[in-house]
């Protein structure tokens, strides 16, 4: 077996320092997941109106968001803020404004197609028997969105844990961060350690994730309609 | 003749500048079943439509009893309680269980007792063969079954007239019988019924009157046996003849 310098894992308290950077990297995600699926819910039923200015607007930062790097965003936040307005924003919290920004307009995308999605007849059966407009959402709009809506929302959950790895670009330590120091330490006396590091970051990801993508894909199936 | 139920004045329907209705008149008996037949695109849906306020109308006016139906109206609500409609597509909600499809307007627009609604729903399942579906979802089902459902869940609300928009037009012929079987039942129920149908030996079994409906006019009104067997109009007969087929492989020996 060719040597992958796993050693330097076990050295000291190596490992618990990645957990601790896969625990910085789950915080920031799962903030701006906490803030932006409520957001998104918001912007995509606004999408869904008939407004011509406020369905531009949407489509205007959708598409910005779209066409723009994660990368870029968060050089633009972070080092921009504070050229512009002179502001100090820590790492973390630029991470957030990012990953808000970036999942509010993934979400309001995938609600507005969960709601479109919906066929006309649903509505008009529902208003035949009578119901009102707000029974017709709660009875049967929303239980249908929703059963459309959580599987695609929580593979966003999973593509916003994996895109924090690039947040060491703005000096968050989080675990791709702590494995580069991890090795840079130990360059002498493990040189193989890049192998046995980034592995482990790996698996810390996939551990992270593949919980998360089972359950999507559990409700997927159990929803099939 | 019994009471007027619904009466249709000078009704004039258009998408834009296209007029689908223009100024029909029609009155409908209680315990009558009025049978519409037409080509495609003649506006028989849409006058069904438009008798359960689906559709804004341009002119004229619809009324339930003395009740004016206005498109957009507050009290939509409870005029809709009494109008049953039952749709061509499979319009049933997939994410609840045949009872729950059948008990979500008793229960929530009627706030009827949920076990006194549940013995009606299951009765009027029983009729239509479906006992056995109850905790069924919709995707479990036939068309035909799905079909029986939504008329189940029309009846339950106890509607004063039924609304049938093309209800087997999407259905495998063998499971066209099953659903048309239920309809003929309630004809015989003395129901108020305005059917949109293009199944000709059942409009001629069911109908009190048959409506010929064509360019946003009645052309033709008349019983089912005078429609069917002479109709006055040649619109009438060129349109009847379209369902006709002469043999053509083995023509007759005379």
């Amino acid at each position: 077996m060719p040597d992958l310098g796993l050693e330097v894992l076990f050295k000291g308290t190596n490992m618990l320092r990645l957990l601790g950077g896969l625990g910085v990297a789950l915080k920031i995600s799962l903030i701006a997941v906490a803030i932006s699926i409520p957001l998104g819910i918001l912007l995509g039923s606004l999408m869904t109106w008939k407004n011509p200015v406020a369905r531009a607007i949407l489509r205007l930062y959708l598409e910005t968001v779209r066409i723009m790097p994660q990368l870029v965003l968060l050089f633009l936040v972070y080092f921009g803020t504070t050229r512009w307005f002179g502001w100090n924003l820590s790492g973390e919290l630029a991470s957030i404004i990012v990953f808000v920004f970036w999942g509010a307009a993934e979400m309001s995308d995938l609600v507005r197609g969960a709601l479109i999605s919906i066929p006309r007849h649903q509505y008009e059966s529902a208003e035949v028997l009578g119901l009102n407009k707000v029974q017709t959402y709660v009875f049967v709009i929303i239980p249908q969105t929703v059963r459309r809506l959580i599987p695609l929302s929580i593979n966003l959950i999973t593509r916003m844990i994996k895109t924090t790895s690039l947040i060491l670009m703005i000096g968050v330590i989080e675990a791709m961060k702590v494995g580069q120091q991890i090795i840079e330490a130990n360059r002498m006396s493990s040189p193989n350690a890049a192998f046995g590091i980034y592995l482990a970051v790996f698996f810390l990801y996939f551990i992270a994730c593949w919980p998360i993508s089972l359950l999507a894909g559990y409700l997927e199936r159990r929803w099939k309609n | 003749m019994a009471e007027t139920l619904l009466t249709i004045n000078e009704l004039v329907k258009q998408y834009g500048d296209k007029v689908i209705l223009n100024g029909m008149n029609l009155e409908v008996h209680r315990g009558e079943v009025i049978v519409v037949v037409g080509p495609s695109g003649c506006g028989k849906s849409t006058l069904l439509r438009c008798i359960n306020a689906l559709e804004p109308i341009q002119g004229g006016e619809i009324r339930l009893g003395d009740e004016k139906i206005v498109y957009g109206s507050k009290n939509l609500s409870s005029i809709r309680q009494h109008i049953g409609m039952v749709f061509q597509s499979y319009d049933l909600f997939p994410h609840l269980t045949v009872i729950d499809n059948i008990l979500l307007a008793p229960t929530k627009v009627q706030k009827r007792n949920k076990a006194e609604a549940t013995e009606e729903a299951m009765q009027l399942l029983d009729r239509v063969g479906l006992r056995d579906k109850a905790k069924s979802y919709p995707r479990e089902l036939s068309g035909g079954q799905k079909q029986r459902v939504a008329i189940v869940r029309a009846l339950i609300m106890h509607p004063e007239i039924l609304l049938f928009d093309e209800v087997t037009a999407a259905l495998d012929p063998e499971m066209v019988r099953e659903v048309l079987d239920v309809i003929v039942g309630l004809a015989q129920e003395n129901k108020t019924m305005i059917i949109v149908t293009h199944e000709m030996s059942f409009a001629k079994a069911v109908a009190d009157r048959v409506i010929f409906l064509d360019e946003g006019h009645i052309v033709e009104e008349s019983s089912p046996d005078v429609f069917f067997e002479h109709p006055e109009t040649e619109r009438a007969q060129q349109f009847l003849n379209t369902f006709e087929f002469t043999p053509v492989k083995h023509p007759a020996q005379n």
